[in-house]
């Protein structure tokens, strides 16, 4: 997973922190930390709402993540991978039908006003529950939220609901927004949601479209101490290549989420003062996936699908497309995956003669030239690795006698050409897995989903008893009956292939030396950087 | 002068109906464009059908595309031009508060081409064929022929990285507190690659034309008469050949502009530079139709206004132009 040019940072503090973190103190919580300073880092776009509780992606997270709270933030060495921030404890009862939270006391709002239990529950049901891209998902037979007292919330459920899902959603799907701000108004066009209130250890001062946002120290804190940053800067560095260049001229001290390419990974890694750390992206692994439009009678031949996943030289992929800074995969699942990964699953050995046999008996024999049948490719343009992946694939193919046409589009005209107009034979997606199948996996290969849903399901594959597994996990209380389930799922995935995964990764963050701290827990971009620093 | 405000008037009227082409054809052309707005933010968060369904009823995209050409306009004629929904605020806000930086960016690297352009085109066609020409000519060409982004990349790894004399990016030092002469300073100091970037490539165009207005006018007769009355060759140069020469670069330089604003979305996303340019991008990208719209049209405007001012300057510098219109 490491390659070349790794700094000795990256050895010290990430490289070893799943497995030993517990036992080892970390280098970086060795050093006293200093307070003071700004920290500037570089950022790529300015989404169009702030707001976490109601847009849960990673570019608003990386801003205000700083700002509004979740209930519980990932943690590399937490009880069930989690560390306490709004909330400092959390059950869900026996039957599934309720989950109840204490609360953290003595928490003020940027705007001086008490955080209570009240906050909570409005924004569960008024912006997590009706308004927010996961929560729809996630919380969607929440009925009421009873505040018994001022720091307790216990969320009822219509129907049973696996506590192990809301206590995976918790970092990602939980952050309190304010109840006095909203309360009353029109909660999606709230001035707030682009310059949110929150309880974070920084608050929002100002963004300058085009520019930069500006964070400032929250000086009461709950955490006492901390943060030790006056402030943060996102600059905005819209060039692919800008980010380097500002790092090595020493004008802003961090780039996250890959913002430097994997191409010139290798070189900024020898700028003295420079490194560049693979970890605190954990809990965020994107998926590369390869989807497969079942209307077309050749693919819907299973044999058709072994035959491509074959023709997959996964190892390369790793090595030449993602310079090793990835793994392969063996399913829906990511290997990094603590509590459902599963590797007893199908696989499909890189074998070009196994895949072409396969399609002879399949009945596509190879035409004059050489060509079983043709198809169209559309690789996701998100990413450069995608988009090479594409190019990749296409040459696998040809080994194999398919002959595919890639057709690029900009990112709306693919999300149209695949997820609505369904013009698509192939597709490459960057899915991400969100610490539990049923957020934003299972809907990959559920069938019954509604046409123009982003990253789900649009390839017209049914399997009534992979949909039934799905739907029996979403009602499964039993964490270990649960577990058992996704198992199967995993197993099912890969043996019917409705969709081929290829490779796994997370990003890379470069940052100067001088920033202390940095990917001390698996959301690490986008938590709260409250114990973040920089050394004078 | 009667004869500029005559010329003024005709094309202002003229401009209406071209005005209203450029929106339509944008509209339309977006409208080709695969995905709509929602298509392009449901990229970046993700969602379920409903989530999609209550965005594009909110966001009017349910409506067929000729009711939201016709909402559209009728908040054109009120001097509305809307509200963007992949920035959450109004277009005119939007709009105005980059305009600023673009005009900053496009005036002074039109300056730095047209003048520079102008001086060196000057220099290579007082002696047209000599060396000194030649090489002028070629450098020139070599320089014309640096796509834009590539130059700015090559200025920021000299000048920002390596030399560090000049910032790599942005318009000004962020969240620096600086006011007055010290911002103006620092702010000339942001633009001194994006400037050279824009310009350096546009100055060719100058050069060659004056250069080859020039040789063409050394081989007139009023130059040899003027040769023969005696006159001193540098008052040759600059009174009798060069000024000849330069009527068409003032046309030239009403067309460039437009070009500029194109070069400027290349230059303003290298550089980090919030403009116009880089708002257009983004509107692209994000399927905004009524906000690239708005650019356009803001743009569409700045070039007539431009191309007028030119005309009008003609009419001022050349007799013959417009001369029949007015004397009727």
């Amino acid at each position: 997973m490491i390659s070349r040019g790794v700094s000795r940072r990256v050895l010290l503090q990430g490289g070893t922190a799943l497995l030993t973190s517990a036992v080892l103190p970390r280098i970086a919580l060795a050093e006293e930390p200093q307070r003071g300073g700004r920290l500037i880092v570089a950022a790529d776009s300015e989404p169009r709402n702030l707001n976490p509780a109601i847009v849960a992606s990673n570019g608003v997270f990386f801003v205000s993540s700083k700002v509004v709270e979740p209930l519980a933030e990932a943690s590399f060495d937490g009880k069930d991978g989690l560390s306490p921030r709004l909330a400092t404890g959390w059950e869900g009862a026996p039957d599934g039908r309720s989950a109840s939270f204490k609360l953290r006391t003595g928490v003020k709002w940027h705007d001086g006003k008490p955080f209570t239990s009240a906050d909570v529950a409005f924004s569960a049901l008024n912006l997590w529950k009706p308004l927010q891209n996961f929560g729809r998902v996630v919380f969607k037979d929440l009925e009421t939220v009873e505040t018994p007292d001022e720091h307790s919330a216990i969320f009822r459920f219509a129907r049973p609901t696996p506590f192990q899902l809301i206590r995976n959603a918790l970092p990602a799907l939980t952050s309190v927004a304010p109840k006095h701000v909203y309360e009353g108004t029109d909660i999606a066009d709230n001035p707030a949601n682009l310059a949110p209130i929150g309880t974070g250890p920084y608050r929002f001062a100002e963004h300058k479209p085009g520019e930069y946002y500006r964070l400032a120290r929250h000086a009461d804190y709950w955490q006492a101490g901390e943060p030790y940053l006056d402030e943060i800067i996102y600059r905005v560095l819209p060039d692919r290549a800008a980010a380097a260049g500002a790092l090595e001229a020493e004008e802003i001290h961090l780039a996250a989420f890959s913002a430097v390419p994997l191409a010139d990974l290798q070189r900024i890694a020898k700028v003295p003062g420079i490194d560049v750390v693979t970890q605190g992206y954990e809990a965020l692994t994107y998926q590369l996936v390869v989807e497969i439009n079942h209307r077309r009678k050749e693919l819907a031949d299973l044999r058709v699908r072994q035959a491509i996943a074959h023709a997959i030289d996964k190892d390369f992929v790793v090595k030449t497309i993602f310079l090793g800074y990835a793994t392969a995969s063996t399913g829906p699942v990511p290997s990094n995956d603590r509590q459902f990964y599963t590797s007893d699953v199908p696989t499909y050995a890189f074998d070009v003669a196994r895949a072409n046999s396969l399609l002879d008996e399949a009945g596509y024999p190879r035409g004059a030239d050489g060509t079983r049948f043709r198809l169209r490719l559309l690789p996701a343009p998100y990413f450069n690795e995608t988009k090479q992946f594409g190019d990749y694939l296409r040459q696998a193919l040809a080994q194999i006698g398919i002959a595919a046409e890639l057709v690029n589009n900009d990112a709306a005209g693919h999300q149209k050409a695949v997820y609505t107009d369904h013009a698509f034979d192939l597709a490459v997606a960057p899915p991400v897995f969100r610490g539990d199948p049923a957020i934003s996996t299972t809907i990959l290969v559920e069938s019954g989903i509604p046409v123009g849903v982003p990253f789900s399901n649009q390839g017209g594959y049914a399997n009534a008893e992979l949909d039934r597994i799905t739907a029996e996990a979403a009602v499964t209380l039993d964490p270990e009956a649960r577990i058992a389930l996704y198992r199967q799922f995993q197993v099912k995935v890969a043996a019917d292939l409705p969709l081929i995964n290829v490779a796994e990764w997370g990003f890379t963050t470069v940052a100067r030396s001088v920033v202390k701290n940095v990917s001390n827990n698996p959301r690490w971009a986008v938590s709260n950087w409250a114990d973040t620093w920089l050394a004078a | 002068m009667k004869r500029a405000l005559v010329l003024l008037r005709r094309r202002l009227f003229g401009a209406v109906p071209v005005l209203l082409i450029v929106v339509a054809g944008t509209f339309l052309l977006l409208e080709a464009a695969p995905g709509d707005a929602v298509d392009a933010y449901a990229v970046s968060v993700g969602g379920d059908a409903g989530l999609i369904e209550d965005l594009r009823r909110q966001w009017g995209l349910d409506q067929s595309p000729a009711t939201r050409l016709a909402t559209y306009l009728w908040a054109l004629m009120r001097g509305d031009l809307g509200w963007s929904v992949s920035f959450s605020r109004p277009i005119r806000d939007l709009i105005l508060e980059r305009l600023p930086t673009t005009f900053l960016l496009m005036g002074t690297a039109t300056a730095l081409s047209f003048g520079l352009g102008t001086l060196l085109g000057i220099v290579a066609g007082a002696r047209p064929g000599s060396l000194r020409d030649r090489t002028l000519s070629l450098a020139s060409l070599a320089l014309y022929a640096v796509p834009g982004f590539w130059l700015g990349m090559v200025l920021i790894v000299i000048f920002s990285i390596q030399l560090r004399w000049l910032p790599i990016g942005g318009i000004e030092t962020i969240a620096s507190g600086k006011s007055g002469v010290d911002r103006a300073l620092d702010i000339a100091r942001h633009l001194v690659l994006p400037v050279a970037a824009l310009g350096f490539i546009y100055l060719a165009l100058y050069l060659r034309m004056m250069r080859a207005g020039m040789a063409e006018i050394w081989r007139m007769d009023f130059i040899a008469a003027a040769k023969a009355r005696g006159i001193s060759r540098r008052r040759l140069v600059l009174r009798h050949v060069a000024r000849n020469a330069l009527l068409p670069l003032v046309t030239m330089l009403g067309l460039q502009s437009a070009s500029m604003l194109g070069g400027s979305v290349v230059i303003e996303s290298v550089f980090a530079v919030p403009g116009i340019g880089r708002l257009a991008q983004e509107a692209v990208a994000s399927r905004d139709a009524p906000l690239l719209l708005g650019i356009i049209l803001i743009s569409a405007v700045l070039v007539i206004v431009v191309n007028l001012a030119v005309d009008m300057a003609y009419a001022l510098l050349d007799p013959r132009v417009g001369a029949d219109e007015a004397s009727p």
